[in-house]
């Protein structure tokens, strides 16, 4: 799939945007702070229904305005003879945003997911390595969600469901301690119910995870010998449950509903002391591992690197091997890159079906990667040539 | 801003469910305009409402009397009983003219973020109403989001020991429609839902 046309409005630092782009590289080139990341941030904005920069709404409205419009005309090559689609969000913070397919209006915006998937390579890329947990469980729900978009749904339902079992936790745990004075004892008995929908919904997002891991495994060793060429050793990966080591294999759903439920009530106690839920695959990690030892914290910075690009080359490898290629997102990564990862990068990233390039310096980004070049400056956007 | 009455009567109207601040300030205005006859009777029926309807003192569906008409009515099987969570609901069922048997309105579902547990539901009520044994059927009709299958999850357990026949309503494909305009969720509950075909 490629992108024929973008489209914003009120959208981050542009008043108004018209860009029309082709299959290929598209490289944007401009000084600092003049909106080159804001183009590219739309794009996956119609990917992911959110920002790889920020988590809130807010700040992609552009300020002293109400509401931001996003449209794309979205090419599908995998079928026989091409497929435009006409996608358009409109983004109000504080209020539900708006989708359209084909400008007839979507009734969820998550239903517009997987028309444009994306996979986007920024510096914010070194925190899957470098950062907390939250970093790597994003990344690998944001490919299930790639894959198969019903999967927002069911990260949309297990967070429900999450949360309504804190708020019990919480209040539960207020009246514990408030019975030792003397109070009136906690009513724990709709936490059993709880448990039981937070094991349903858990152990259909952990089977997937699970599923998603064994996939990615081998793409990943493979992308990080590509990029380090012959670094320290082999990029592994382990998925790292709150259910213990020995459920780092997939299972079938049942098996995983039933030992997520039995974990909640080892665990109860702990949690109703505590009024959080502490089993689930909110709590879970994707370790990475360089040959005997985990990449965090020993890994150096340019391992850290390679590790991240080979996750992000692995979840492409693997979306296009669903049938359609994603769009490619090289946001600011090649200023990163020593000489010899940016060729290499260059060169596995070189045959996809769009890439788009975001770059200060020109000169950072590869000849390899020389495709239609746009100019970036002062709130307006030139193609080049 | 507008003056002090005026205002009053915008922010009155825009605390109802459904009415933003723009929806509000056109009814207001529509009701300065409108003939004062007009303005009464909807004043007189909102105390009336107020005054008048109570709730039922045995099944929580409103009433004008110490009772409501489902419970009164005579003709209706006792010894079926549908859950659900609004007194509209009840309407909702009552407009198929399919079911024969008593409600019982819990006045919400079971959500802990908003500070609802069985004890702010009618569930005591629900659980006297099943000693007496005339009862045989129990029909879980909360809404088919989490809240409400929570809450249908919860009660199922509470009449677990009374040996009672405890249902759920279908959830599936809305008749008419198109397979394909169905989302993921529908689809596969009514998948899991599926009946043989007797020919």
């Amino acid at each position: 799939m490629y992108v024929a046309h973008l489209s914003l409005a009120d959208f981050r630092s542009y008043t108004e945007v018209e860009l029309p782009l082709e299959p290929g590289v598209t490289t944007f080139v401009g000084p600092n702070g003049q909106g080159k990341t804001n183009l590219v941030e739309a794009v996956n904005y119609l990917a992911t229904l959110g920002s790889h920069r920020v988590a809130q709404d807010a700040p992609l409205v552009r300020f002293g305005t109400e509401r931001a419009v996003i449209r794309a005309d979205v090419v599908d090559t995998s079928a026989t003879t091409p497929r435009h689609n006409l996608l358009e969000v409109e983004i109000t913070p504080g209020k539900a945003n708006r989708a359209r397919l084909n400008r007839s209006p979507a009734t969820r915006p998550r239903d517009i997911l997987g028309i444009v998937t994306t996979v986007l390579f920024a510096p914010e890329d070194l925190a899957l390595v470098k950062g907390d947990p939250a970093q790597r469980r994003r990344f690998l729900d944001d490919v299930l969600v790639a894959r198969a978009p019903r999967f927002a749904g069911v990260r949309a339902d297990y967070d429900r469901v999450l949360k309504q079992r804190n708020a019990l936790l919480k209040s539960a745990g207020a009246a514990t301690r408030g019975a030792k004075r003397g109070g009136q004892a906690p009513d724990l008995s709709t936490l059993d119910v709880w448990d039981t929908h937070l094991s349903t919904a858990g152990a259909e997002l952990l089977a997937a995870r699970l599923e998603l891991v064994d996939a990615l495994r081998p793409l990943v060793a493979k992308a990080y010998d590509a990029v380090a060429a012959g670094g320290a050793g082999d990029a592994q990966l382990t998925y790292r449950s709150s259910l213990g080591p020995e459920m780092d294999q997939a299972a079938d759903r049942d098996t995983l509903a039933r030992e997520l439920l039995a974990a909640a009530g080892r665990a109860r106690q702990d949690e109703i002391e505590r009024g959080v839920s502490l089993v689930g695959p909110h709590r879970d990690d994707l370790v990475l591992g360089l040959g005997p030892m985990p990449a965090k914290g020993y890994a150096s910075h340019g391992e850290s690197w390679s590790f991240a690009l080979a996750l992000r080359l692995a979840s492409y490898e693997l979306l296009r091997a669903g049938g359609s290629d994603p769009v490619l997102v090289l946001d600011d990564v090649f200023a990163e890159l020593d000489t010899g990862r940016r060729d290499r990068l260059a060169r596995l990233v070189a045959d996809a079906e769009q890439v788009l390039v975001t770059a200060a310096v020109p000169d950072d980004v590869p000849d390899r990667l020389e495709g239609s070049r746009v100019d970036v400056g002062s709130g307006s956007v030139r193609p080049v040539g | 801003m507008y003056e002090g009455v005026v205002q009053n009567l915008i922010d009155e109207l825009g605390r109802l469910p459904g009415v933003g601040p723009k929806s509000a300030q056109r009814i207001a205005f529509h009701l300065l305009a409108a003939d004062v006859d007009d303005v009464r009777r909807l004043v007189s029926a909102l105390t009336e409402v107020k005054e008048k309807v109570r709730f039922c003192a045995t099944c929580g569906n409103v009433a004008e009397d110490e009772l409501c008409r489902i419970c009164l009515d005579q003709r209706r099987d006792p010894s079926i009983l549908c859950v659900v969570e609004e007194p509209k609901d009840v309407v909702a069922i009552e407009r198929t003219r399919e079911y024969r048997g008593r409600y019982h309105v819990l006045g919400g579902a079971i959500s802990p973020i908003e500070g609802v547990g069985p004890d702010e539901l009618r569930v005591r009520e629900l659980m006297s109403r099943l000693a007496d044994g005339t009862v045989t059927e129990l029909i879980l009709a909360t809404d088919p989001n989490l809240e409400g299958e929570a809450t249908a999850t919860y009660l199922a357990r509470m009449v677990a020991s009374l040996g009672l026949r405890v249902t759920r309503l279908a959830s599936g494909l809305p008749v008419g429609g198109d397979l394909e305009y169905a989302d993921e969720v529908t689809l596969g509950r009514a998948f899991e839902g599926r009946r043989s075909l007797d020919v």
